[in-house]
C-alpha cells in the first residue's frame, strides 16, 4: 500500500513490517511512545528510538458512535460514514499499552485479551489528492499482517 | 480524638449557586456576579467585607472582571485553571491563604459557559501529538468508556448498575429545583440511548453547560460572628496523576500499575482531616458519566472494587440510602460549567448538612461530607467538610 504517513517518526514506512515509533530511557530503561524529548517515568534525556513490537493483546475497548469535532479528519477506514468504529489499548509484551483505532472488529468479535498486530490503513486523502494513511491495530498475529492490511486497505 | 472534633481552621458561612443550565444571551460573568452575591448573602456579607478572592474558569481567562459588576474594591482577586479540579486548586489556594493568616474572609468563584457537544481542544496543549487528535483519539468519552469497560471487566460491574447509576442522578435532579436536567428516566430509556462510548450510552454522559457557583469561606475562629450554621472545611488535596496510572489524553499507557489521581489526593484528604472513608455520611462525586461515580466511589475508598453492584442495587447511593451520592443530581443532572462544577458540589453537601435540602434533603442530618472532582489530562481534588 502506498500514501504519506499520517506524521513522521510515527511508524516506519513505507515498510512491509510497519513498526510504531517509541522511545527507550538510558537512565530507567522505560519504554514510552510517541517518542519524546523527555521520558515520562524518571525525566530523563537520554531517550532513544525504540521499534515497538508489532503484536500484542487488546487490553480494554470502547467503540465510537459519534463523530468527533475537529482536528478529527478520518475519511477512509474511518469517519463520519463508518460509525461506530473501535479504539483499544493494545498490550505488547514487555514495552507497555498503544491507543489505537481497531480495525476488522465489530461488536460481536471483539473481546478483552484478543490477539492484536499493528496494520497500516487508509485515512483520508489530503488537499493536494494525496492518500494519508495511519496505524491501526487488527485482530491475529502478525504473520498474517501483510495480507491483513491489504485487505483492510482494499474494503475500506 | 476523631479529626473531626479538632478545632478547624477554615469555615465555609455562605454560598450561593446560579442554576447550571442553557441561558441564550446571558454572559458567565453576570451568572458569576448572581452566585457570589446570592453567598454573600448568605453569610450576612457586603462585597467590601471580603478580604480576598480566587475565580476559576475554562472560558474566561479572567474571572476577576466580576468585579465590574460586584464593585471595585481593589481586593486581591487570583485566577485559576485546573480543568475539571479548577474548583478544587481555587478552593485549595482559599484555604491556604486563611491559614497562612493572610486573610480572614473570601470569596471562592467559579463561573462557565461551553457550547454544546463533547469539549474539544488543541491536543498539542495537552502534550498530546497533533495526529491524535486528527485519528480522532482527542476525546474524554472514549477514555471514559475504555476505562469503564475495563473496570468492569475485572470487578464485574454489570450494565444494570451503569444505567441505575444514570437513573439514580435523574431522579435527584427531578427534585431538585437548579437541576438542568429535571426528567426521570427509566433504567430501560437509559440502557436503550444511543450508544456513545461503549458501555456508555448517551443518557449515561454529562454534558457541558453553563453556570455559577461562589462559596464564602473565612477563618473558622471568627464564623460564628456570621453563620450560626457554619461548615468546616477540613481538607483540600490537588493531585496530577503518577506514571502508570492510566489516564485521558494518553497515547500509551505503562504496564507497571500505580492508582489514580483521585486515590492518592483522596488518601492525602482523609489523612490531613484526621478522617477515614468509614465517616463520611454524604459524598458529590465525579460523574463525567455513569461509570466515574462508579468506579470513583471505590477511587476515594467509599466501598471495594466490585462492590458496587450490590451496593447500588440495594440503593445505598439514594438520597435515603446508607451512602448517598450525587444528592443534587450530580454532573448527570447538571451539566458541567467547569470551573464552577467543584464548587456546586460544596454548595450541595453545604446545603445537605444545614439540613436545608427541601424535598432531596437526606434524612439523617450528614455531618462528614466529601466532594472529589477528576479532569483531563489526570487531575484530581478531595474536599472533606464536616460540621
Ligand atoms: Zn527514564
Amino acid at each position: 500500500m502506498a500514501g504519506e504517513a499520517i506524521a513522521e517518526g510515527l511508524f516506519t514506512w513505507p515498510s512491509e513490517q510497519p513498526q510504531l515509533i517509541g522511545g527507550r530511557c538510558g537512565a530507567c530503561d522505560a519504554v514510552s511512545f510517541p517518542r519524546r524529548h523527555g521520558c515520562p517515568r524518571c525525566g530523563s534525556v537520554a531517550v532513544t528510538e525504540q521499534l515497538l513490537g508489532r503484536e500484542g493483546t487488546l487490553w480494554t475497548w470502547t467503540s465510537q458512535g459519534f463523530a468527533p469535532k475537529e482536528p478529527f479528519n478520518g475519511t477512509l477506514t474511518v469517519g463520519a460514514e463508518t460509525l461506530p468504529w473501535f479504539v483499544g489499548l493494545v498490550e505488547i509484551p514487555g514495552e507497555l499499552r498503544v491507543e489505537a483505532l481497531l480495525v476488522g472488529v465489530t461488536a460481536e468479535t471483539i473481546e478483552i485479551g484478543m490477539p492484536m498486530h499493528l496494520v497500516v490503513v487508509p485515512w483520508r486523502v489530503d488537499e493536494e489528492g494525496r492518500e494519508v494513511v495511519t496505524f491501526a491495530f487488527a485482530p491475529g498475529a502478525a504473520e498474517q499482517a501483510v495480507e491483513d492490511s491489504g485487505g483492510v486497505a482494499a474494503g475500506a | 480524638m476523631e479529626g473531626w472534633q479538632q478545632v478547624p481552621d477554615v469555615a465555609i458561612i455562605g454560598v450561593g449557586l446560579h442554576p447550571f443550565g442553557r441561558y441564550p444571551g446571558k454572559s458567565a460573568l453576570t451568572m458569576g456576579a448572581e452566585a457570589a452575591r446570592l453567598a454573600l448573602a448568605d453569610a450576612g456579607l457586603a462585597w467590601p467585607d471580603v478580604d480576598f478572592a480566587v475565580g476559576g474558569s475554562f472560558e474566561i481567562d479572567q474571572p476577576d472582571s466580576v468585579v465590574a459588576e460586584v464593585g471595585l474594591t481593589g481586593l486581591p482577586f487570583t485566577n485559576v485553571y485546573n480543568g475539571c479540579a479548577t474548583a478544587g486548586s481555587a478552593l485549595a489556594l482559599a484555604a491556604q491563604q486563611i491559614r497562612l493568616g493572610e486573610h480572614r474572609i473570601g470569596l471562592v468563584l467559579g463561573l462557565d459557559k461551553h457550547e454544546t457537544g463533547a469539549f474539544t481542544a488543541d491536543p498539542t496543549d495537552y502534550a498530546c501529538p497533533e495526529w491524535y487528535g486528527e485519528m480522532g483519539l482527542f476525546l474524554t468519552t472514549k477514555f471514559f468508556g475504555m476505562k469503564i469497560n475495563r473496570y468492569m471487566h475485572d470487578h464485574g460491574i454489570t450494565h444494570q448498575t451503569l444505567a441505575r447509576v444514570a437513573a439514580k442522578a435523574y431522579a435527584n435532579g427531578a427534585i431538585n429545583p437548579s437541576a438542568f436536567r429535571r426528567k426521570a428516566l427509566t433504567e430501560e430509556e437509559i440502557l436503550g440511548s444511543r450508544m456513545l462510548n461503549h458501555p456508555l450510552t448517551h443518557y449515561m454522559f454529562c454534558s457541558p453547560d453553563e453556570g455559577a457557583a461562589a462559596v464564602v469561606v473565612c477563618d473558622a475562629a471568627i464564623a460564628h460572628q456570621y453563620s450560626d450554621s457554619p461548615v468546616y472545611l477540613r481538607s483540600v488535596v490537588t493531585r496530577t496523576r503518577r506514571y502508570g496510572a492510566f489516564e485521558v489524553h494518553t497515547p500509551s499507557a505503562a504496564l507497571e500499575h500505580v492508582p489514580a489521581p483521585t486515590v492518592e489526593a483522596a488518601r492525602a484528604a482523609y489523612e490531613a482531616a484526621g478522617i477515614g472513608p468509614e465517616d463520611v455520611q454524604i459524598a458529590q462525586l465525579q460523574d463525567t458519566d455513569a461509570g466515574n461515580e462508579v468506579m470513583h466511589m471505590a477511587e476515594v475508598g467509599l466501598c471495594a472494587d466490585g462492590e458496587q453492584n450490590e451496593l447500588i442495587a440495594a440503593g445505598a447511593t439514594t438520597i435515603t440510602g446508607a451512602l448517598p451520592v450525587n444528592t443534587d443530581g450530580g454532573l448527570i443532572a447538571n451539566g458541567e460549567p467547569v470551573g464552577a462544577s467543584g464548587l456546586r458540589q460544596v454548595h450541595e453537601l453545604v446545603t445537605q448538612m444545614r439540613g436545608r435540602a427541601g424535598d432531596r434533603q437526606v434524612p439523617t442530618t450528614p455531618r462528614v461530607g466529601l466532594a472529589q472532582l477528576y479532569g483531563a489530562p489526570g487531575v484530581a481534588a478531595v474536599s472533606i467538610l464536616t460540621t
